[in-house]
């Protein structure tokens, strides 16, 4: 074979970081996001000679794995990382293992030092494939360049695939350098590797039969039927309309149905609605669709819905009865198993969707309770009521929300209400403060045009709030929306819950001037602290057409509420209207705050 | 409603362990490739799982397949999570319970057999009461001079366990062990 002469798709000679780059564009790829190093030079070598991959420059490797994890999320497409070897690969893990527990496809490229040297404790030498073993999907070490073209495809392959995740590609810098022969992407999986996408028929037709027979039935879905993407957003609202059934959602699913469907309940779990997770408890078939029963989830499992049939659909067989037993399991993708299960339904269930009047009326009557509701006021702002003038002034626009971690997250998934999958991006099993602001710059990458905000913390936001300059660098308008009330809020809670309201290191003494730091990166600065000039400054930060920060001044001592507390199940929250101090003060018992 | 409820203390999944832990040995098939042992010893520490025994050797080689035999220790609910986890590394072709399909084939517990190197040393009666018990074990004597012995022996792990006791006080020096090698018997392939 004379490699030199065939087509541009073909085999043929080039340098590993040459195959680098043209393994990114052979598998789709407009944007990565990066931090050059001495062990990668060879690889932004090649980028500086090429335009159809677009570099974003960010100022801290972590920075570039949310930003690629924001990227991905709101495209459906993997998101791309170049990192360096030793300092930059550690950078990068917290956004791995990010990546991991919330099952979203990156593609890590790290340098190496060269193979020579591997092992000599050379200079910036990590072992990265060791390190990043137990928060990839898998990873890889080049040795060889006629290898890593394979490779590389591969780990898109893998990345994207089956149970979506990150991995990661080591690659040495002699590899780099030296020649091989670059093959195009091929469709022959290794044979270990073949996730089941198609559920088994049978298990479908007994959850149909199940379904059927309910009373009580409620719909709980997770991230699992966004990462299967649009199609199977459609086949569940099908679904719902189809059943009449209720429908809540885990914190990453939000979105996969509309908010405003009349079937909706809200989202379930610790700060979940009270409709929600009432339902939750006292149905008698529940019916979860690519969510994991997580901890957040359940309460305490072994009060978790305990008069219920089970039926989990989920693409990974270590999901199943993992945390709680199902009765139905149904290993396969979210979209195919819902076609099947819709086509199903519609030929065999002549609906009776009287027989859950009684069961809706009794949601009706755990609506009323109201559980969001909040105290609202004159002269401070409630984050609550911050939340929802944000939500208000921006729903009609082409609009996509990222969060930090902690009661600004919970606040924002309680009363900003979406419509559309693929809108939200937040760290979920992870909780990664600092994962909203990074994030936030790659959806805007992905969508120039879009109205991209990260609700964010005074304290998670200082964790990544270097990614400014890379925001005014590439012009990226993203509007960072900080809940400021001084204090780290969700401790601040859980200390005065757990811990006899002593406030042990959760309050910022020196904060920065938000409005001068943003001005500092070229950014613009917002302040606000009366809620009656709220809506004109949000007005503002829309129209600015530059990355803003926002420091929303607002109430210090807030609680998120309603609550589900450790320890307790989903019929024993704590209510707003009912959460004294005092019952504040006993919510958790003895044993519960030393096992928490 | 909820008076009956005692709270259990945690959000976090603690939920008392009501199962009794089994011993059970798996077989796992996989790409010969570089850090698959790694993966699979990770992710038994990673998530808390015992390892009891393991042995691994390329078994396939033309097709570069390794076969990986694990003794482990949980209950039916963990064996099950083990299984499935391992399971989702990718270079895992394969991973079946051998005990659980033991029982499956009627045949009890699965074969399983184990070498070891046991090497005992001394002089007079001592020497003469290890050789002695070593043929009843039908272990093999592969390097000696006046003063030692070192023993080659297979069998069960309960049989190895017992010649090891046996030979402490006669004067065991070391001991080397391979690990247990397992398969089910009848003509199937795993």
């Amino acid at each position: 074979m004379n490699a030199r002469t065939t087509s541009e798709s073909g085999p043929r000679e080039m340098t590993g970081a040459e195959m680098v780059v043209q393994a990114l564009k052979d598998n789709g790829v407009k944007h990565i996001f990066g931090y050059p190093g001495g062990a990668v030079l060879p690889i932004y070598d090649e980028l500086f000679q090429q335009d159809d991959i677009e570099h974003i420059l960010v100022r801290h490797e972590q920075g570039a794995g949310h930003a690629a994890e924001g990227y991905a999320r709101s495209t459906g497409k993997p998101g791309v990382v170049l990192v360096t070897s030793g300092p930059g690969a550690t950078n990068v893990v917290t956004a791995l293992q990010d990546a991991l527990m919330d099952s979203i496809p990156l593609v890590c490229i790290t340098g190496q030092v060269p193979t020579s040297l591997i092992g000599s404790d050379a200079f910036q030498e990590c072992d990265t494939v060791g390190i990043t073993r137990p928060c990839t999907k898998h990873n890889w070490l080049v040795k060889d360049v006629n290898q890593l073209a394979a490779i590389l495809h591969e780990a898109f392959h893998v990345a994207t695939t089956g149970r979506p995740g990150p991995v990661v590609v080591d690659i040495p810098k002699d590899v780099q350098f030296g020649k091989g022969i670059y093959v195009p992407p091929q469709t022959a999986p290794r044979t270990s590797y073949q996730p089941r996408v198609q559920g088994d028929l049978d298990k479908i037709r007994e959850a149909v039969a199940l379904m059927a027979s309910a009373r009580q039935p409620i719909i709980y879905t997770g991230g699992g039927v966004i990462n299967s993407g649009p199609e199977a957003g459609h086949l569940l609202r099908e679904l719902v309309e189809l059943t009449g059934f209720p429908i809540t959602s885990t914190l990453m699913g939000l979105g996969a149905y509309p908010a405003s469907g009349k079937n909706w309940l809200g989202m379930l779990g610790m700060h979940g609605t009270y409709e929600a997770n009432m339902a939750m408890h006292d149905c008698d078939v529940m019916l979860c669709i690519g969510a994991r029963f997580d901890d957040r989830i359940t309460g305490r499992v072994n009060a978790f819905s305990p008069n219920s049939k089970k039926i989990h659909i989920d693409i990974d067989p270590s999901s199943i009865n993992k945390n709680v037993r199902v009765d139905v399991p149904i290993i396969g993708d979210v979209g195919r198993v819902l076609e099947d299960l819709v086509r199903l339904w519609r030929a065999t269930v002549k609906p009776d969707k009287k027989a859950l009047y009684p069961w809706w009326e009794q949601i009706a009557r755990w609506r009323a309770r109201d559980s969001l509701a909040f105290k609202n006021s004159d002269d401070v702002i409630m984050p609550q009521y911050a939340i929802q003038r944000l939500y208000e002034l921006t729903k009609d626009r082409d609009v996509f929300v990222t969060t930090e971690v902690g009661q600004h997250q919970m606040w924002a998934a309680q009363h900003y209400h979406f419509e559309k999958p693929n809108r939200w991006m937040t760290s979920g099993g992870l909780g990664t403060m600092g994962y909203g602001l990074p994030a936030a710059l790659g959806v805007q990458i992905a969508h120039p045009d879009a109205l991209v905000i990260d609700i964010a913390g005074d304290a998670s936001v200082q964790m990544t709030i270097q990614e400014m300059s890379t925001a005014v660098q590439y012009e990226a308008p993203i509007k960072i929306f900080i809940l400021n009330n001084q204090y780290m809020g969700m401790v601040r809670q859980w200390q005065q819950l757990l811990h006899g309201n002593r406030l042990s290191h959760s309050y910022t003494e020196a904060m920065p001037d938000f409005v001068l730091l943003a001005q500092a990166y070229g950014a613009h600065g917002i302040r606000c602290d009366k809620p009656a000039d709220l809506d004109a400054a949000i007005q503002e930060m829309i129209d600015v057409k530059k990355p803003v920060i926002f420091d929303c001044r607002v109430a210090a001592l807030a609680n998120c509420f309603p609550m589900i507390p450790s320890g307790k199940a989903h019929n024993e929250m704590l209510l707003p209207d009912e959460a004294t101090d005092e019952a504040v003060a006993n919510a958790i018992d003895a044993k519960g705050r030393e096992l928490v | 409603m909820s008076a009956h409820l005692q709270p259990t203390g945690s959000a976090y999944f603690i939920a008392r362990e009501t199962e009794r832990p089994e011993t059970h040995t798996l077989s796992v098939l996989v790409d010969n490739e570089p850090g698959v042992l790694a993966r699979v010893i990770g992710l038994f520490s990673g998530r808390g799982y015992n390892i009891e025994s393991l042995t691994v050797s390329e078994t396939e080689h033309e097709q570069r397949l390794s076969r990986i035999t694990v003794v482990t220790r949980g209950t039916p609910h963990v064996l099950e999570q083990i299984k499935h986890q391992l399971e989702r590394l990718v270079p895992v072709h394969r991973v079946v319970d051998l005990s659980v399909r033991a029982v499956e084939l009627g045949q009890g517990k699965p074969l399983a057999r184990e070498l070891a190197l046991v090497k005992v040393a001394g002089t007079g009666e001592a020497r003469v009461e290890a050789l002695r018990l070593a043929e009843a074990f039908r272990a093999k004597v592969i390097d000696a001079n006046t003063e030692h012995f070192i023993f080659e022996i297979t069998g069960a792990v309960a049989k190895i366990e017992q010649f090891i006791a046996i030979m402490r006080p006669l004067g065991l020096v070391e001991i080397c062990r391979t690990g247990v090698a397992a398969m089910n018997r009848g003509p199937q392939g795993m």
